[in-house]
């Protein structure tokens, strides 16, 4: 297995149906609010989490959620920013 | 191999025991499938729960459609080619019904394969293309139906009409829960081909399979009719089985 340090969890906030899966299977870092919708804790998923994570990634039926890196900027998909905006 | 080394009678009875496990077991899937687009839960089944199930009953849908397929395959009494299983309507054997379970295993295969990989499709394309599951299960039953050699069991007919029934019920929950005005057109459209689906299935199966002399009317070749030969006679040696 890759190690992959510094991964972040992210939200696309269009394309998130409020299923809710990803809270199930990782409330560590996601809550939900009054709709359904995930809130997700902020930073860097934790070592230890992050097989967790990526089941919840993998879980998401709408493919809402996604895993990347913590970024110079180079990486960061352009959803990212939209996301800022969104919180 | 181990092909040899069984009787070709428990080939036989593999491939139409492997073919209701898997309508069974399609039948869970599109169950799981429905309840979890329709966002069923329960505190003791939470959704994810139902995700995996739906995932995994699939996926082993596949497996006991293998095993169907290949038992047929190597089954010397039926002559039915690997050929047959995906490309439909082309064999020797029942060439119409077999067809519809080729049809069936490409749908599924097509199903299968892109949830696989479903990030490299997108969403919606994956969203779209998964629409088929709703074509691939009557038509999995249509082969089952029409081609089995257990049409007229009893037991069999039961299991028939349990999983038509857990399909129809799951579908009516579907179509009657979360109801918004936007999507009444959809919704009626989609119950109106469900009961003609159900209707003309029906009706087909009352004239057709259900009916003695199915088996040559079906397009078995002649050669494999009749007499104590005949995979649907029940008289059977005592077998290791």
């Amino acid at each position: 297995m890759t190690w992959r340090k510094n991964q972040k969890l992210i939200v696309d906030p269009i394309a998130c149906q409020a299923h809710g899966l990803c809270a199930e299977l990782l409330p560590e870092m996601i809550s939900l609010d009054d709709w359904g919708y995930p809130i997700v804790a902020p930073g860097v998923v934790p070592p230890q989490l992050s097989a967790h994570a990526r089941r919840a990634v993998a879980a998401c039926p709408t493919l809402a959620l996604h895993l990347v890196p913590v970024s110079d900027g180079a990486h960061t998909p352009p959803i990212n920013s939209g996301q800022k905006r969104i919180r | 191999m181990i092909v040899a080394a069984v009787n070709s009678k428990e080939l036989w009875y593999l491939t139409r025991g492997s073919g209701l496990m898997a309508l069974v077991l399609l039948t869970a899937s599109v169950v799981l499938g429905v309840s979890q687009i329709g966002r069923l839960s329960a505190p003791s089944m939470p959704r994810f729960v139902v995700a995996g199930l739906h995932r995994n009953v699939s996926l082993l849908a596949v497996v006991f459609l293998g095993i169907h397929i290949a038992t047929a395959v190597a089954d010397p009494f039926a002559p039915i080619s690997a050929v047959d299983s995906v490309v439909p309507f082309v064999g020797s054997y029942r060439p119409v019904w077999l067809g519809l379970g080729a049809v069936a295993t490409d749908l599924l295969l097509a199903l299968v394969l892109t949830s696989l990989l479903r990030y490299r499709i997108g969403y919606r394309t994956w969203r779209a293309l998964h629409w088929a599951a709703y074509a691939c299960w009557p038509v999995a039953v249509w082969h089952g139906l029409g081609t089995g050699s257990d049409s007229r069991v009893g037991w069999v007919q039961a299991i028939y009409v349990a999983c038509s029934a857990a399909v129809l019920v799951s579908l009516g929950w579907r179509l009657t829960t979360r109801w918004s005005a936007s999507d009444v057109a959809q919704r009626t459209l989609a119950a109106l081909g469900a009961a003609l689906v159900t209707v003309g299935l029906t009706a087909w199966a009352l004239q057709g399979p259900l009916r003695p002399g199915w088996a040559k009317r079906a397009g078995t070749p002649t050669n494999l009719l009749g007499g104590s030969t005949s995979p649907a006679s029940t008289t059977t040696t005592p077998s290791r089985g």
